[in-house]
């Protein structure tokens, strides 16, 4: 789950690390009211989405005065941020962040994240700041320090100056590095983190050490142990589909093509999705309803799946191991007989009792296209959607 | 012995008094699985279709001599429940929990490490659909009569997927040696390397079937060991070349976050060390026969 930056920054302020003063803004007015109590002649002001690349796409602004605070959060409200994070869709822009602007020198990047290689949380750190991660270990990687947390005893001093040290930070300021590396580590550890950056954190004109931006973001198979993180979630920041979804215990991801799949098992539903390309369509979306298919999952997934008005056909393709795929095949005729669809449905049953599946299918009166192997289930919906929009075409030339 | 379970093997079974553990424990002693104790603290002195609930696994282990154990334990006690077999002298653990936190997975690595090698349980999983050696015993949910007894070792990342294999390979008359499930959780157990060298050592495995997908370096880290140490053919299936960057696909691992991580990438580093990568999941079947028919010529 991800956060805001103002979320994030509160976050890792109560684990003493330090960012400048700001206020949140829900309006221009408000926005204004905040610079006026944050006192100071020159703010920063940050449009709060849940994506990177904020400062190129417009969604960040030095202002001079009150009102050009309200000119610039005039033109953020409600418009959608595009960054090349956001996909084309963008973010909406429905809280901004007023900062007092910093004055400041070196710029330095920093990241907690979970490496899957050592298994262990590890710290990379750069003194060339500023840029992504993705630039700086392609153009300077000779710059990047990296460094993984013994989780018995977390991370140590120790390691905290030899970060420090290696990115070449005053000796004066030392100590303020370590305390924020080790106020990082502990929000990470203690909070279920899977992801830490402050980019850039800097050395102000004044010699502090400051996170100019934070981004965190949560395990979300560990937020049943903190609900003061729940609590920081924005629906207004995920794809309304997807959030419906996994409020129904469906893991859903909207693509943009037109053969809508239902499968149940992750893996076999990236195959699913993977086969429908080689078959020369294009997967509507990503859904697995889990490893049990039950009747009213299958339900649940047609609703869902036909809510996407892109979805010109429909596969269905379930491996019933312990469920017997007569049951799945029940369930299926049940949802659509409930929720009639008008595209094509092709159904491919694998598993067990698979013949008295079949014999379901056919017998329920239904328009449903059935298929043994995977291949032959895509192949069927990529033909089946071909046709149907030959027909759409010709009817519209009619 | 197959490279995890036998005959002999006898197994504890950890939340035994769920609702699905109970069901997946009928399945496994339906299947001739030795399941001797469950383990459910408070619920010591109970049965469970004749199977004595222990309070600990250390209970368990003194009054039926078990050395292998499935946890079916809920998410936020799972962590607990694996370290508990660990210590308790459980040589071979399976974890079926989806939704362990990341970071109490660290942990459990961490404290596995405390024991000496020879002593040190092997954990697969979590997240996972657990292990079968086809006519020994059943250690997970997968249906048992999918797979017949043979020389094909599976190796893979998700469950159904797993299936979709199995059932290709019966379909073709070939047998399986063992079928391992890693699971897709970003921190796991075993490693696709980890299973590698347990089926190149392993005399009833003669060919590897790894199923991946996108997310991880473990594919990547499978690929160099079997360039440098197999000598048994491997064929590979990936999942994902449609699936977007950033995006976590179900499972929690399944994501593509930095190089080497995509599909297209992860066949192109498995073909170079000298795998046969089938193009898609309906071939995995035919693609394992292809090869085991060239090493038999």
């Amino acid at each position: 789950m991800d956060i805001h930056e103002y979320q994030a920054k509160e976050i890792l302020a109560r684990f003493g690390v330090a960012v400048p003063q700001g206020g949140l803004a829900y309006s221009p007015e408000q926005a204004a009211y905040r610079a006026r109590e944050l006192g100071g002649d020159r703010w920063i002001v940050k449009a709060q989405v849940h994506a990177g690349g904020r400062g190129k796409a417009g969604g960040v602004k030095l202002c001079n005065s009150e009102h050009e605070i309200q000119d610039a959060t005039n033109e953020m409200f409600g418009r959608k941020l595009v960054t090349h994070q956001t996909g084309p869709e963008g973010k909406g822009i429905y809280r901004v962040y007023v900062e007092n602007a910093v004055d400041f020198g070196r710029e330095i990047y920093l990241g907690f994240v979970l490496d899957r290689t050592t298994q262990r949380v590890m710290i990379v750190a750069s003194s060339e700041g500023g840029m992504e991660i993705e630039e700086i270990s392609e153009t300077r990687p000779d710059s990047i320090v990296r460094s993984t947390v013994e989780p018995a005893v977390g991370l140590q001093e120790f390691q905290a100056r030899e970060i420090s040290y290696a990115l070449k930070i005053p000796p004066a300021l030392t100590q303020q590095m370590v305390r924020t590396l080790t106020g990082c580590y502990r929000a990470f550890r203690e909070l279920d983190a899977t992801m830490v950056e402050i980019n850039p954190l800097v050395i102000t004109a004044d010699n502090r050490i400051l996170a100019l931006d934070a981004k965190m973001t949560f395990d979300n198979n560990a937020l049943f142990r903190h609900p003061q993180i729940s609590e920081l979630r924005d629906k207004s920041q995920e794809d309304p589909r997807e959030a419906r979804a996994a409020d129904r215990g469906l893991a859903y991801i909207g693509l943009t093509g037109n053969i809508g799949c239902i499968v149940n098992g992750a893996g076999l539903a990236m195959a699913t999705m993977d086969t429908i390309k080689l078959a020369g369509g294009e997967p509507a979306n990503f859904l697995d309803i889990g490893g049990g298919a039950t009747p009213e999952r299958v339900a649940k997934a047609f609703r869902l799946v036909m809510s996407d008005e892109n979805v010109q056909a429909i596969l269905v393709n379930i491996f019933a191991g312990i469920n017997r795929c007569d049951w799945v095949a029940e369930g299926v005729v049940q949802a659509l007989t409930a929720n009639p669809v008008d595209v094509p449905v092709i159904v491919r049953l694998a598993g067990t009792n698979v013949e008295a599946g079949q014999k379901i299918l056919a017998n329920s009166g239904l328009p449903i296209l059935r298929a043994g192997s995977l291949m032959e289930a895509a192949e069927r919906a990529v033909t089946a959607w071909k046709n149907d929009q030959k027909q759409n075409t010709k009817m519209r030339a009619i | 012995m197959s490279i995890f379970l036998d005959r002999q093997s006898r197994v504890v079974v950890q939340g035994i008094t769920g609702r699905m553990a109970q069901f997946h424990t009928k399945e496994m002693l339906d299947y001739g699985t030795n399941v001797v104790a469950g383990v459910v603290p408070g619920k010591g002195g109970e049965t469970v279709f004749g199977v004595p609930v222990f309070d600990t696994v250390k209970q368990a282990v003194e009054a039926t001599g078990a050395d292998a154990s499935l946890v079916f334990v809920p998410p936020p006690f799972a962590a607990d429940s694996i370290m508990e077999a660990a210590d308790g002298g459980i040589r071979y653990c399976v974890c079926i929990t989806d939704g362990i936190p990341a970071q109490d997975m660290i942990r459990v690595k961490r404290y596995m490490m405390r024991y000496p090698r020879e002593r040190r349980m092997v954990l697969t999983g979590p997240n996972c659909a657990g292990t079968i050696s086809p006519g020994k015993a059943l250690l997970g949910i997968m249906p048992g009569h999918i797979y017949l007894p043979g020389h094909v070792g599976i190796v893979g990342r998700s469950g159904t997927l797993g299936y979709e294999a199995a059932q290709q390979l019966m379909d073709r008359g070939i047998g399986v040696s063992t079928s391992v499930g890693i699971g897709g959780d970003p921190i796991n157990g075993s490693s696709f390397r980890d299973i590698l060298e347990r089926f190149e050592a392993d005399p009833e495995t003669h060919i590897v079937c790894m199923i991946g997908e996108i997310g991880g370096p473990q594919e990547a880290e499978a690929a160099a060991y079997i360039q440098e140490h197999m000598t048994k053919p491997v064929i590979a299936y990936i999942a994902g070349l449609t699936a977007p960057k950033g995006r976590t696909m179900g499972h929690a691992g399944a994501i593509i976050s930095a190089f080497g991580e995509s599909a297209s990438e992860k066949v192109e580093i498995l073909t170079a060390a000298g795998v046969t990568v089938a193009e898609n999941p309906s071939v995995i079947g035919e693609t394992v026969a292809r090869v085991m028919g060239r090493k038999a010529a």
